[in-house]
């Protein structure tokens, strides 16, 4: 069974966490995934940067300007990553944009996904349909799970298609925005929250975007099975480095458990 | 119909619509309606009229003797010069303006590099009334200093890209994150035949009629519609596309496109595309692009800030794979020679963009009876303090 259809099995509201690869430092890829799986979080997305970055927020511009600048490439993140299963046991889900995987080649993407343990690809920037007709027999070849995401606009009908056709889950981004940290989500998030959740869709959803702290994860999580946090955990990151990263995450979950 | 686009937005290998989920609905709903729309009588009617009235077409299509005489071949220049604004770039303005009114928008949105798609944008904004906000690149506002001046004075907002390398692309990017940001009550006037689909036929179609007035005024002047040469420079590709429409399936018109060498092809400071870019995408667009090996576009370079665009139009990229148009690069300098030629031989100071098509006259040889037809596509005024530097004038 894929690791990220073994991580929403039970009830517990999962957590998430999105950082940029090669960022602070170019070396701190498995040091950071290391960290996050002690402090329990559930799952991660491992950025691979890029220059044009077009549905970022300011704070992962920056990390993907920086990251490139230490020098990360897709080849070098494979490297650093060729032994990871040896340490790190949750779900692993590598999110960036498509022309770098063009230019790496979409099937040996797959394929080295597949020999290092990838369990899924997030592609912002490769849309439903194209990924449908050109991309999916390939996908699955190799074991990978391709999730969507979803937004306040999208029709029902698109998210029923969207809801066919992916696997692993449903990436719900909070509002009509670029990433970014915020500081609380209002009625019309909270409302779309429950309207989604209320769909019954067979592809667990979980919440991205503007998540930041306690208050937004419990808002995003109440009819969610889970919430992905970038720009905010980027930012503690630069500023309060590796070693206090279970701080971070401690704060986010206080007033769950 | 071999070099339009199809039903899915393709042209050949390129174009389509790779963007992010969250600017699915707003190009959906231009999709399902920029044909109805801008194939309506009412939208005709009104198009027609402003490019008439306010933008003074049909431009002239001008038989340049002197030239002629010198390359010893029959020289045409389309004055997109003289359209109101110095450049074609107002024929697309002024059919998405009309665009976003039908679609119920009140807020606009550009990009804009040397700052010339910036004005235009800014000049039906004030036609219209509406909202203007113009993303440029840092780095290009204090090298364009009257044209940020242009857009204000015409009540335009100019927000400066500070990511990436600050300039075209980078504008480009906000302008995208700002429709990501708000998908409802915006349109986004995209500049070139440049971006997802339905964008580049969009643009190419209010463009269209550069040569839609050339083939009736060759009528006129040569007794038969068609030239047997269109040239134009090529940066995203609009005023090339406006050329070339509706002689696309017409092969007994060679097309040639002229982009921009720079400092020359290896140097690594050049904007020719069609020589150093590979497939990718770009702005939502699978096209051929500059970028390195790993897959990040790289930064061109051009004296001329109108095509240093690091990738090139769909169409274009179409017309070169499919070996449809002949691709020309020209350096810097015979760009800079042309202003300077065309400027004493014809009483026409070009745009740096412009004087680029021109060198193709020293690169290939044409025949004493063939039908040439340049775009003149803009005007050289927004480029006299290069041309003062580079002269020392």
């Amino acid at each position: 069974m894929n690791r990220i259809d073994q991580a929403f099995q039970g009830d517990q509201k999962l957590l998430s966490i999105y950082f940029s690869a090669g960022h602070p430092e170019l070396e701190d890829t498995v040091p950071i995934l290391r960290a996050l799986q002690d402090c329990g979080v559930d799952m991660v997305e491992i950025g691979l940067p890029f220059s044009d970055p077009l549905a970022d927020g300011p704070t992962i511009q920056q990390s993907s300007t920086r990251a490139l600048a230490n020098g990360m490439t897709t080849e070098k993140l494979f490297q650093q990553l060729e032994n990871i299963r040896e340490e790190i046991h949750i779900p692993l889900i590598l999110m960036g944009y498509f022309n770098p995987m063009m230019q790496y080649g979409v099937e040996r993407f797959c394929q080295k996904c597949q020999a290092i343990g990838i369990d899924g690809l997030i592609i912002p920037d490769l849309p439903v349909n194209l990924y449908h007709e050109e991309y999916k027999t390939l996908f699955d070849q190799y074991n990978l799970y391709n999730m969507f995401l979803i937004t306040p606009q999208t029709s029902e009908e698109r998210i029923r298609y969207i809801d066919r056709v992916s696997s692993g889950f449903i990436y719900m981004v909070s509002s009509a925005s670029v990433t970014g940290a915020q500081q609380n989500f209002g009625d019309a998030q909270g409302d779309y929250f429950k309207r989604i959740g209320s769909m019954q869709l067979q592809t667990p959803q979980v919440v991205g975007f503007g998540i930041s702290n306690a208050e937004t994860y419990r808002a995003a999580t109440q009819h969610s099975r889970g919430a992905i946090i970038g720009s905010a955990f980027i930012k503690f990151l630069e500023k309060n480095g590796i070693a206090a990263i279970a701080d971070f995450i401690l704060s986010i979950r206080k007033t769950i458990d | 119909m071999k070099y339009q686009v199809d039903e899915r937005g393709f042209y050949g290998d390129f174009g389509g619509a790779y963007i992010p989920e969250m600017l699915y609905p707003n190009l959906e709903e231009l999709r399902e309606n920029y044909l109805r729309i801008s194939e309506s009588e009412s939208f005709q009617k009104e198009f027609q009229s402003l490019l008439k009235d306010y933008v003074g077409r049909p431009t002239p299509l001008y038989f340049a003797e002197r030239l002629s005489e010198k390359y010893n071949t029959k020289i045409y220049l389309k004055r997109e010069d003289l359209c109101h604004t110095g450049a074609h770039k107002i024929n697309n303005t002024i059919g998405q303006i009309l665009m976003a009114q039908r679609l119920g928008k009140n807020r606009i949105i550009a990009e804009t590099g040397a700052g010339q798609h910036g004005v235009a944008t800014a000049t039906v904004c004030a036609l219209m009334g509406m909202e203007c906000i113009v993303y440029m690149g840092a780095l290009d506002i204090r090298r364009q200093a009257p044209n940020v001046a242009r857009m204000k004075m015409l009540g335009a907002e100019v927000r400066a890209a500070q990511s990436g390398s600050k300039t075209l692309k980078d504008a480009t990017n906000e302008a995208i994150r700002d429709w990501i940001n708000n998908p409802e009550d915006t349109h986004y006037i995209i500049g070139s035949v440049v971006g997802p689909h339905p964008y580049p036929d969009m643009v190419a179609r209010f463009q269209s009629v550069i040569s839609a007035e050339t083939k009736s005024q060759l009528m006129e002047k040569e007794g038969r519609d068609y030239p047997d040469h269109v040239i134009a420079c090529v940066g995203g590709g609009s005023n090339a596309a406006g050329l070339y429409y509706h002689f696309l399936e017409d092969l007994r018109v060679n097309i040639i496109a002229v982009e921009a060498a720079g400092k020359g092809i290896d140097s690594g400071e050049s904007a020719a595309t069609s020589a150093l870019g590979r497939e990718g995408i770009i702005h939502g667009s699978k096209t051929l692009l500059m970028q390195t090996p790993d897959g990040q576009i790289t930064e061109p370079y051009s004296i001329s800030a109108g095509l240093d665009y690091p990738g090139v139009g769909p169409m274009h990229a179409h017309l070169f794979r499919s070996q449809r148009a002949e691709f020309l690069s020209i350096p810097d300098q015979e760009a800079m020679d042309w202003g300077l030629t065309l400027s004493q031989m014809e009483g026409i100071i070009p745009a740096i963009e412009t004087a680029h098509a021109f060198a193709a006259l020293d690169v290939r040889k044409f025949a004493p009876e063939e039908v040439i037809v340049f775009n003149c596509s803009g005007r050289g005024d927004k480029d006299l303090e290069t041309y003062i530097d580079y002269f020392k004038l």
